[in-house]
Formats: structure tokens, sequence, C-alpha cells
């Protein structure tokens, strides 16, 4: 029986981290991820779960703790944002090259600077080569689906996950979500019983040596083949979880794209506003669709083009700019993607959202008659929302 | 289960994350490999007084019946605190090639 609650997204991954009970939580308060290690303390402090929390003195060490902790064979997560997330740079690398598969809640926020609190991509997207998975939520009812089943994905391949969702606007916003069992939670994760680790008994073992230039770069491979070789492993787990929940799970969710002929690529919880855009449009007659990405690391570079097979014009929406100069970073992967089919569509790219700047309807029914319309089609990196001394859109 | 590695082990072979599962592999291993510079023992002033042995940080001077042998140069990182330390100027240092 599902459980009907309300709850914000941030109260959504606490709980999921409740039912599912990892061994250790290490976490410093950021804001917007700030909740999460509050509400999952309180629920410590009722003797709700028997979790070691470790109150760190500073993300690096968060990152850190959860290295040691899952070197040691425990089940081990963290939660944060922006400069939280930046701080843990360093460890995020020697945490996926040692294949410890930790779990991360990242609430998105911008990097200062200039210093802003607000929601864009531009911490995790900077986090995006650090070789871990990265999964990315609309709705707080995601990012509840998604923490539980990264567990079994990072477990699986190896690697860490990080679990990804707009700050306030779905950490903060309050919506209804459905909750699973505790029972069935905790079923669907199981025991942690990795094979080696360091507090296994009379089987001594060492993590994150030093890898002197013989080696470096043959664990690098195979590190890169873990990542190569996860899609399997995260279609195989969001099957689990569907015959589990009744919800379904894909590499990225398709919106009226059947017979779409312009479309847009999106993540997270704009893409709520930009599929009210798709409705409009589809009310006028108008073949447009979209493409949300859940999982971005590893990139569904086949599926993705498969998808866009039929499409004749496609705007990818960036909420990071990567200042390449040639535009974002899922422009980038999604271009990429297309290059060597024989007929593939036109592709836009927007820079959107940046620093919690809103999106509204309007401007995707825009960017969709742009589209439609054929209007500067040459202009393929471009800004939206911001005011413009030519005119804003 | 893979536990055992060397400079000839492809990446598929390769420990999961590099993880070791024996004590003391590091004899197995070339970690003086970055030396840039190489101590040589001038074998007719050494008096194997092993005073070197001692402040040797890396177990790199064998001894074997009280008598000093040549440097291990697989784990010699080439500091060169032997050479400050010898008594009788035993010992130079040399740029590697």
């Amino acid at each position: 029986m599902t459980i009907k609650e309300r709850m914000s997204g941030n109260e959504a991954v606490a709980y999921a981290m409740k039912q599912i009970e990892p061994d250790v939580m290490a976490a410093f308060p950021i804001t917007p991820s700030t909740e999460i290690p509050q509400y999952f303390s309180k629920y410590l402090a009722n003797g709700l779960v028997n979790t070691e929390f470790i109150a760190v003195e500073s993300e690096h060490s968060a990152m850190s703790a959860c290295m040691g902790a899952s070197a040691a064979g425990a089940r081990a997560t963290t939660a944060t944002s922006s400069a939280g997330l930046a701080y843990m740079w360093e460890i995020l690398y020697v945490v996926s090259a040692s294949r410890l598969p930790v779990v991360m809640a990242v609430v998105n926020r911008a990097l200062s600077g200039p210093i802003n609190i607000n929601n864009d991509h531009s911490d995790s997207m900077g986090a995006r080569d650090s070789g871990w998975i990265q999964l990315y939520s609309e709705t707080n009812q995601e990012v509840y689906d998604n923490y539980i089943q990264a567990y079994l994905i990072a477990e699986a391949t190896r690697l860490p996950v990080m679990v990804c969702q707009d700050g306030f606007i779905t950490s903060h916003g309050v919506s209804n979500i459905e909750l699973l069992e505790d029972k069935k939670v905790k079923d669907f994760v199981g025991d942690y019983v990795p094979e080696n680790y360091m507090l296994k008994e009379n089987s001594p073992m060492m993590a994150g040596p030093f890898a002197t230039i013989p080696y470096y770069m043959e664990i690098k491979r195979a590190q890169a083949e873990a990542m190569n070789t996860s899609y399997e492993v995260i279609e195989k787990v969001a099957t689990a979880f569907a015959s589990l929940s009744g919800r379904s799970y894909s590499f990225f969710e398709e919106y009226m794209m059947e017979d779409a002929e312009v479309a847009i690529i999106i993540i997270s919880s704009s893409a709520g506003t930009a599929k009210e855009a798709v409705n409009i449009l589809r009310g006028e007659g108008k073949k447009v669709g979209l493409i949300k990405i859940r999982v971005f690391r590893p990139f569904p570079k086949e599926r993705l083009t498969e998808a866009l097979k039929g499409v004749n014009i496609v705007s990818v929406m960036d909420k990071a700019d990567s200042y390449s100069g040639i535009g974002g970073p899922l422009y980038s992967d999604v271009k990429n993607s297309l290059y060597d089919e024989p007929n593939k569509p036109h592709v836009i790219n927007y820079i959107y959202g940046l620093g919690g700047r809103d999106i509204k309807v309007e401007e995707f029914i825009h960017i969709f008659n742009d589209m439609i319309n054929g209007t500067d089609l040459d202009d393929t990196y471009r800004y939206i929302g911001v005011r413009d001394k030519r005119g804003n859109i | 289960m893979k536990t055992r590695i060397d400079i000839n082990t492809p990446w598929q072979d390769m420990t999961i994350g590099g993880e070791i599962y024996e004590p003391a592999n590091s004899m197995d291993f070339n970690t003086g490999e970055w030396r840039r510079s190489r101590p040589i023992t001038d074998w007719d002033k050494c008096t194997h007084c092993l005073f070197c042995v001692p402040f040797c940080p890396d177990s790199s001077i064998p001894v074997k019946n009280g008598a000093r042998l040549d440097f291990d140069y697989d784990h010699c990182k080439g500091c060169g605190i032997c050479a400050k330390a010898c008594p009788f100027k035993a010992i130079s240092m040399e740029m590697e090639g």
C-alpha cells in the first residue's frame, strides 16, 4: 500500500535516507541542502535510525569521511550544494577512482560568484567529469525514487552516484508524494555486503594507494569501463524499482515526442514549466515535444539519438554555462551524440535560469516558436531571460 | 579474485580501484621510478660503518652480514640524505639520465 504524503524535496531525501538507514551519514550544512542533515539528525535523535551521523567541520571532510567509511565496508552518504560540492572536489575524484559506492544528495545551487544562493546547475555540471554517475530529478517524487535507486546502482557498478534536484524549487517546495513502506525500501536496497572491505576480518586490504606511471592509466581505463557499462545496471535497477513502486524511469523522459518536429531538451524542475508550453502548443496543433534528461552521467548517447530521429530542430536548455565559447555542457554532449547521424537535427543552445532566474511558460513558447518559424537558426549559443539592450527575450 | 598486479597487467585485470589485498607488497613495485638523482657509492671510501642505513627514510640500503650492499634503486627516491650523512663522503649524488 502506498503512503500518500506531502513534503519538500529535502524532506523526501531525508525520509528515503531514514528508510534505507545507511551506516554512515557525514554532512556539513549549506543552503539549500541543510534541511537534509537537519531532518536526518532529528530522526537520529528520536531513535528512528541507527546510522552513525558525523557532524564534520567541512564538506571536504564530509566526502573524506564518506570515503573512509565506504572503504571500511559501510554504506555511506552525504548531502551538499554549490560551494560545498566545490569544496569536495578533490575527494570526489578519489572516491570514484577508488570505486567506492558513496551516494550523495546534491541540491543544485549556483556556484559563486557573484555569491548567490539560488538554483542553477553550475555546481553538479562542474563535477560532470569527476567519474560520478549523475541522476537529475524534476520533482520531489523523482528525487525520492532516484535516491532509493542510487544505492543499488552505486553498489552494482562500484561507482559513486549523485542524486540532484533543484535548490528551493523542489528542495523547499512542498508537494504531494507517494512514499513506499519502510520494509519495502529496506528489502529493495537489501544489505550491503561488499566482497572486500578494510574492516573485513583476516583480510588485510588497502584502498586508495599511490599509483605510479605504469599503473595509473590502467586504473583510469578500468574506471572508464565501469561508467561505459553502467547503462545496463541503471536500466535493471529502474525495472526492479518499477515493479516495486509502479513508477517507471529511463535515461530520460520523452514528452509528446512521437511525432515531434521540434523539441526541447532540459534537465530537472524547469521541465515541468516547459511541458506546460508543450501542452499549449499541442493544443494549437503544433508538433512540439520535450526530452527531460534523468541520467546525465553516463550520457545516454544512443538512446537520445534514437529518440531524436525525425526531429528537425532541437533547443538544448543549459542551466549552467561552461564558458567554452561554444555553449553549455548539455548542449555539447547532445551535439556530440548527434554528430555521426546522417540526418541530424539542427541544434541550438539556450543558457537559462542562472542564479535562480525564473523561466516562464511564455519563454518556452517563444523558444518553440523560434524553432517552428526558423528564426535566427544560425545563432546556436544564446541566453534567454537576460536583460539585453538589443531587446529581451 | 585478482590480487597480484605488475607492470604487464592489462587494465582489464587490475584490482578494482587499485585496491591492495596483501600487506607489504611495495617490495614488488618499482616506487623509485620518479627519482631525479641517484646515490653512487665509492667503495674505496666506504668503511661499512652503516651510519647511512638508519638515515635512509625508505629502507633502500640493504645490509648483509654486517656489510653494506648496493642501493635498492627500485625504492630509492634520490633524497640524498645518505650522501649528507656519510662521514667518509663515500656517497655522491648523480643526476639520472
